[in-house]
């Protein structure tokens, strides 16, 4: 039936759930791609890097309730069909991610703003975990088997859109609205944008038809019983999610979270890059390397999904370190010379009273300009005591733009890392829906995806951030995370993994 | 490459356990520490959440291990009726 579809059908197929999925990854990125601005509106304003992990934390919990998503709306899809399942978890993402819009700040509400946005934040989880999984199984069901790769390959480029949408709508708008205002209410928009998009898309998916593989099982009265039961009660079934875990999901997940996110958070908070730079050389990283998902996808079709998922792992494995100390060496100002400084400008300094004390904040900020184009702003708050007299604060180098050059440098090591990720996770969808039957092929690719790429790969920042913050160890020690698990994948999958495709899928 | 993959099923199974006991001790180590930074960013919570998770997959990659000392990875199903 797949192989018989006309070529404009399949392309609407295709067009149809990409978008929605498209969407619900925006919806599901925008929290982690403004986490910073979020822990200030969520936890009391001296949380200070507390407040960045427990906001890394909820965006964390997100990903960690996806397999039980993948179990819950796996087993719908498997139950009563595709096509109304993915519709039910659009509505629910959408929805949810316009409410997080809504929520009142810590000022307002106190610990009641992070609970209700972790609430959300669960619910989006919950939706993604069913999401995916019915896209990929839909699209793979319509595809003819000699392109399976290629066909499903649209579908892995959405994830990388969305988070390369939910980054350029908030880029726009903290440039249309100003710094100061975005970062007070302004960080709202995206969210609230979500409806719009969501709405666009259910009427897409309205006029979706059900997957003929599926079809075809229930008029032949052939529907599983009991997904659940059939996928990991039957050992033959269980060891295949067991190893599609262990050998693919799981170090493609890391590959990909260390790529486009720890990425992100380690040149915005580490190497203190300036808010727009850090999010543009993403951008511009994302632009080039989207169309290898595609490349990757329709050549895993000639030659096997399994060497080109694992090359990539390998390659993360041994450029991950070389890569951030590039990142660290190359924003290091502290060893710039007098005459590479073209100007100094002192900002007018402010001063705040500190709650229920007659002590007071004094912020002194400098901005430093360089003879190549690079700039920061040297900021120190130091504390004006009535009693103590001046206690110097720490200076600190943030808000760092960097020169052409090196912006452009850091543009290829994000396009390289993103070249990865385009190698573990263009193929993964078609190898997944390969290993696993029609009647049950929803709920058990969805189970080791979501854990592989929402425990594993969505803890990469939060458990990155959290073993740099442990004493003795330097900023590039978050790295071994990914780089232990990749390692650990890489073993595995060499070993176990079989390269050859199953050509029969419609069984 | 079979008697590779049933040793290797050994070390899995080993391997889950290990990593429990590893989180274990980190966790008791991060969460004990006081008045110090590192406090605020090590809380139980975190550290529960960290072990609730990795459980089950620490029992997961035992379960595979065995799997693979059982040899039950020697023969790869090439088609989906062979599940």
């Amino acid at each position: 039936m797949s192989d018989t579809l006309p070529k404009n059908n399949i392309f609407k197929v295709i067009g149809a759930s990409s978008l929605g999925t498209l969407i619900e990854w925006y919806d599901f990125y925008i929290f982690g791609s403004l986490a910073v601005i979020i822990g200030h509106q969520l936890f009391p304003e001296d949380a200070g890097a507390s407040a960045l992990i427990n906001t890394l934390a909820i965006f964390a919990a997100g990903f960690i309730v996806r397999p039980f998503g993948a179990l819950v709306f796996g087993r719908l899809g498997d139950l009563i069909g595709r096509k109304y399942t993915f519709l039910l978890t659009l509505v629910l993402m959408g929805g949810s991610t316009f409410f997080i819009g809504l929520i009142p700040s810590y000022k307002s509400i106190g610990y009641a703003a992070p609970i209700l946005v972790l609430i959300l934040r669960l619910i989006q989880g919950l939706a993604l975990g069913g999401e995916y999984g019915g896209a990929a199984t839909y699209v793979a069901e319509h595809a003819p088997k000699n392109k399976r790769g290629f066909f499903t390959s649209w579908i892995q480029t959405t994830a990388t859109l969305g988070l390369f949408l939910s980054l350029g709508i908030i880029v726009i708008t903290k440039n249309i609205l100003g710094a100061e205002t975005f970062g007070d209410w302004g960080w709202r928009i995206p969210f609230l944008l979500s409806i719009v998009l969501v709405v666009v898309s259910i009427y897409i998916r309205m006029k979706m038809h059900e997957s003929p593989m599926f079809s075809k099982l229930k008029a032949e009265g052939n529907v599983s019983k009991n997904p659940l039961k059939e996928s990991f009660n039957n050992k033959a079934n269980f060891k295949m999610v067991l190893l599609a875990l262990f050998g693919a999901t799981m170090g493609q997940g890391v590959i990909w979270y260390t790529g486009q996110f720890y990425a992100q958070s380690f040149l915005e908070n580490t190497c203190k890059l300036d808010f727009n730079d850090s999010r543009y050389i993403l951008l511009w990283g994302i632009a080039f390397a989207t169309p290898f998902f595609v490349v990757f996808g329709a050549w895993s079709d000639k030659v096997g999904r399994k060497w080109i998922m694992l090359t990539g792992m390998l390659l993360g494995i041994l450029f991950y370190r070389p890569i951030y100390q590039m990142f660290l060496d190359d924003t290091d100002y502290t060893k710039i010379e007098q005459t590479d400084i073209l100007s100094v400008t002192p900002a007018p300094v402010t001063s705040i009273l500190i709650a229920n004390s007659t002590d007071s904040l004094r912020t002194v900020s400098t901005k430093v300009m360089l003879r190549n184009g690079a700039s920061f702003n040297k900021v120190q708050i130091d504390t004006v005591s009535a009693t103590k007299g001046i206690l110097l604060g720490k200076e600190v180098v943030k808000d760092k733009v960097l020169p052409t050059p090196v912006f452009w440098k850091f543009v290829g090591l994000i396009f390289f890392q993103i070249l990865l990720v385009t190698m573990v996770y263009g193929p993964i969808a078609a190898f997944l829906v390969e290993l696993f039957p029609t009647k049950i092929r929803y709920t058990s690719m969805s189970l080791p995806y979501h854990i592989g790429n929402g425990v594993f790969g969505g803890l990469v920042p939060f458990i990155a951030t959290l073993i740099a913050s442990f004493s003795g160890s330097t900023p590039l020690s978050g790295l071994w995370y990914p780089i232990g698990i990749a390692a650990l994948s890489l073993v595995i999958g060499t070993i176990y993994l079989s390269n050859k495709r199953d050509e029969n899928i419609n069984d | 490459m079979n008697t590779l993959k049933k040793f290797l099923g050994l070390v899995w199974m080993v391997l889950g356990p290990l990593t429990m006991t590893f989180l274990f001790i980190q966790a008791i180590d991060k969460v004990g520490l006081t008045h110090t930074d590192i406090e605020r960013t090590n809380t139980i919570l975190q550290w529960a959440i960290i072990l609730f998770i990795f459980f089950p997959i620490s029992l997961g990659l035992m379960i595979f291990g065995f799997y693979a000392w059982k040899g039950e990875y020697d023969h790869m199903p090439e088609n989906s009726e062979q599940l």
